[in-house]
């Protein structure tokens, strides 16, 4: 009896300890500075800006945000005064160029946390106070890419245009693993119900270029592209399409209210679940992870609702029936048998996870039959060209 | 003859003999102004207090001695593209290519930075980029100089399109030193290695922009008023006749005067990359050579002047920026404010050059009161 009492008096204690010692802060002395690229004119900062208010009314701690700030030493210096003058102990940044100057006010403040969403450096930098989050947001791709299939298919059958004509068009930003990851995805996605499908890629060289956008979507249409979508963070290519009453597959969240005959659906990335995680860990004094790669699961990656008047009959059913599938994994985005690359089958493919600058590709990423994908960080490194997609001006 | 003439309500005389401290009080007249103006507006749109917004203004750079440290150091930059624009200007030759000598200094000094990395120890890299960007930069302004001097073409327009090759040709290389692939993002150059960064010195990061420009600006002052040089900018701004028959080659002052401002341009682009930012982009040099344009005609080519205007101008930008997020209004906010300011200043020039005289009441007809 006295041993176990001393057990359990021994174990109060440890724990007492732990709840002592584990250096936490408390609530009312957290305070997050978030920054952001642009403001809420564009639909990319706006989905974060929304995140960031929501997170921190719902979990009460205090917030400051600065828009506008430039992938410079501008960066920096707002990092460092959210910290020195505004007394924040979390600094968030939202855009990828952000990364090196986040890195630079990383070292300098080593008691400050430093969370920076796309980037691909905190597994490599070593640095305790460093963070990098996305989301498997391929999967939200992919689902957006059904609903894109459903309405083809529905035109196909109506007599608008042959299966053979179904070709779809897309306006990227830069050429790379985020955004390649993306259409890709949403290419597979459609051609997973609707096989004939093909689809032209043309860049803006821009995150956020209204003008260019626009450009890009009409000279997709006026090259017989069925339907748009996008990966850049303007209104251009939604208006475009309204303008020529061309359905749009949208992302960063519902362009509805702009676009109610041509808008679908549309995929995002909630980053109010990441915001609750880090402000959770910040205050229980746990480490944030290197890398968080948010899913369906934690909330991280949605579906706008359907706007039925644009979607195709069955399409909310049959997105549900996909999910499904992508949730209990009988089903991968980038399950190997559905791609080719210049005719063959992907066997194998070497990723530039460990981003150095140098441009070599160092780890395998095709095993069990698919691509792993934000597995091995969380930033996209899928930049393969698969067969079906054409690039534009490249 | 009186009985016909009807004396307007308004009439407008060229001032003559204006003393040293007029523009001083009509600046100041209509900087305040103008923050009154910008406080009504914000008491009408937002309800909020206009002296809160005068505090944040304030706040905005002089609220803590790293706000500080940025002020000087945007203050310094913009000073140093006013002084470069300031000598072709005295000369009436206008060049708006400020923006491309700067940002094509930017890309010489990235461009020693990447390419002589491997090659070079860091005093020699730091060597080669200071000497690299005074070059190009002086290139991009001898360019529209020699075509001005020997053709007699347009020196507004061509700077101004020489711009636009800067800003291409640097996207251009965003992306052949883009990393990772794809992205178009140069990041910080030589972040672990800190090669071909300039020293910090005295724990001031931002101190040595300051000294640099502070030195160009003594050497500009005294270089416009007392050098031969100088005068013969003169003389050639005054009247190129004149300068033809007192011997002077305008070409050559054209030429040599150009050189000058776009070398200086060069400086200021190896601070920003060297010093400052250690990344390439194009908008690195973010409008400074088109407000130069303005602050170095709002000084009336002074170079002491064109501290004080440059830092006016730094302090409400900085102003308007924190304004913007304290009271969570839009980037554009803040740009109207510093439009409404600027609009009030650039403004009063016109009651410095002239005098307005109104009518006196009951004096319809009488003569005219100059």
């Amino acid at each position: 009896m006295k041993k176990v009492l001393a057990l359990l008096v021994a174990l109060a204690l440890c724990l007492s300890c732990t709840a002592v010692f584990a250096d936490g802060v408390a609530k009312e002395n957290i305070k997050i500075g978030f920054i952001f690229l642009h403001d809420e004119n564009s639909t990319y900062d706006l989905n974060f800006l929304n995140a960031a208010k929501e997170a921190c009314e719902k979990l009460g701690v205090a917030y400051v945000l600065k828009t506008n700030i430039p992938e410079g030493q501008e960066c920096y210096e707002t990092a460092a005064e959210l910290i020195e003058d505004e007394g924040c102990n979390i600094i968030f940044a939202d855009s990828f160029g952000h990364e090196s100057f986040m890195i630079q006010a990383a070292k300098e403040y080593p008691e400050v946390q430093f969370c920076h969403a796309t980037g691909t450096r905190a597994h490599t930098e070593g640095l305790a106070n460093y963070h990098n989050a996305f989301a498997s947001i391929y999967e939200g791709r992919f689902l957006a890419g059904v609903a894109a299939g459903m309405k083809l298919n529905e035109m196909i059958e109506k007599g608008e245009f042959t299966a053979e004509e179904a070709k779809m068009g897309y306006v990227g930003a830069y050429p790379y693993a985020e955004v390649k990851s993306g259409y890709t995805s949403f290419f597979l996605g459609a051609r997973y119900i609707c096989p004939t499908v093909t689809m032209e890629v043309t860049f803006t060289n821009s995150w956020y270029d209204e003008a260019l956008e626009k450009e890009g979507a009409t000279k997709l249409i006026n090259d017989g592209c069925k339907l748009i979508s996008q990966h850049a963070d303007s209104m251009g290519a939604p208006t475009a399409c309204e303008v020529a009453g061309v359905p749009d597959v949208s992302y960063n969240g519902s362009t509805v209210a702009a676009c109610p005959n041509t808008f679908i659906i549309s995929s995002r990335i909630n980053w109010e679940p990441y915001f609750e995680y880090m402000v959770n860990c910040v205050m229980n004094g746990e480490a944030i992870a290197a890398d968080w790669t948010g899913t369906i699961a934690t909330g991280s990656v949605e579906l706008s609702e359907l706007n039925e008047q644009a979607a195709a009959a069955g399409t909310a059913e049959k997105i549900a029936e996909v999910k499904a599938a992508l949730e209990d994994g009988s089903l991968k985005v980038y399950d190997i048998n559905t791609f080719t690359v210049n005719g063959a089958k992907l066997e194998s493919y070497l990723a530039d996870v460990d981003d150095m600058g140098d441009y070599v590709p160092e780890t395998e990423v095709v095993t069990d039959g698919y691509f792993h994908e934000s597995e091995y960080r969380s930033a996209p490194y899928f930049d393969v060209d698969i067969d079906g997609i054409t690039m534009l001006g490249a | 003859m009186t009985k016909n003439k009807r004396e307007p309500l308004i009439h407008i005389t060229k001032r003559v003999n204006i003393p040293i401290w007029f523009p001083l009080v009509v600046h100041a007249a209509a900087l305040l102004l103008a923050l009154l103006a910008c406080a009504v507006l914000t008491l009408v749109m937002t309800g909020e207090n206009p002296l809160s917004l005068l505090n944040s203004i304030i706040n905005g750079s002089f609220g803590s001695s790293r706000k500080i440290w940025v002020m000087l150091q945007n203050t310094a930059m913009l000073l140093c593209v006013s002084l470069a624009v300031t000598p072709a200007f005295r000369m009436r030759f206008w060049n708006i290519g400020a923006e491309g000598q700067t940002l094509i200094a930017c890309l010489a000094s990235a461009a020693c930075m990447i390419l002589l990395r491997d090659v070079l120890p860091n005093w020699a890299i730091i060597v080669c980029m200071a000497a690299a960007s005074m070059l190009a930069g002086a290139v991009w302004g001898l360019i529209p100089a020699v075509f001005k001097a020997k053709w007699g073409t347009n020196e507004t327009l061509f700077t101004l399109m020489m711009n636009y090759i800067a800003t291409q040709l640097v996207a251009f290389f965003c992306v052949v030193w883009e990393s990772p692939k794809g992205s178009g993002q140069i990041g910080i150059i030589n972040q672990r290695t800190e090669l071909g960064w300039l020293p910090v010195i005295g724990g001031q990061r931002y101190l040595l922009n300051v000294i640099v420009v502070g030195l160009i600006c003594v050497a500009m002052h005294f270089y416009l008023r007392y050098s031969k040089h100088g005068f013969e900018i003169s003389v050639v701004g005054e009247s190129v006749k004149t300068a033809h028959y007192v011997g002077i080659k305008v070409e050559k002052v054209i030429i040599r005067t150009m050189l000058l401002s776009g070398a200086v341009c060069g400086i200021a682009g190896f601070l920003l990359v060297g010093s400052t930012n250690h990344t390439l982009t194009t908008t690195l040099v973010n409008g400074r050579g088109f407000t130069a344009v303005m602050v170095s005609w709002l000084a009336k080519f002074s170079p002491f002047w064109m501290i004080m205007i440059s830092m006016l101008l730094v302090v409400l930008e900085r102003g308007a920026g924190e304004i913007s997020t304290k009271f969570g209004l839009n980037q554009s906010y803040s740009d109207m404010l510093t439009g409404i300011i600027l609009f009030f200043i650039i403004g009063s020039e016109f009651f410095i050059m002239y005098r307005v005289h109104f009518r006196k009441p009951g004096d319809k007809e009488g003569k005219l009161n100059v």
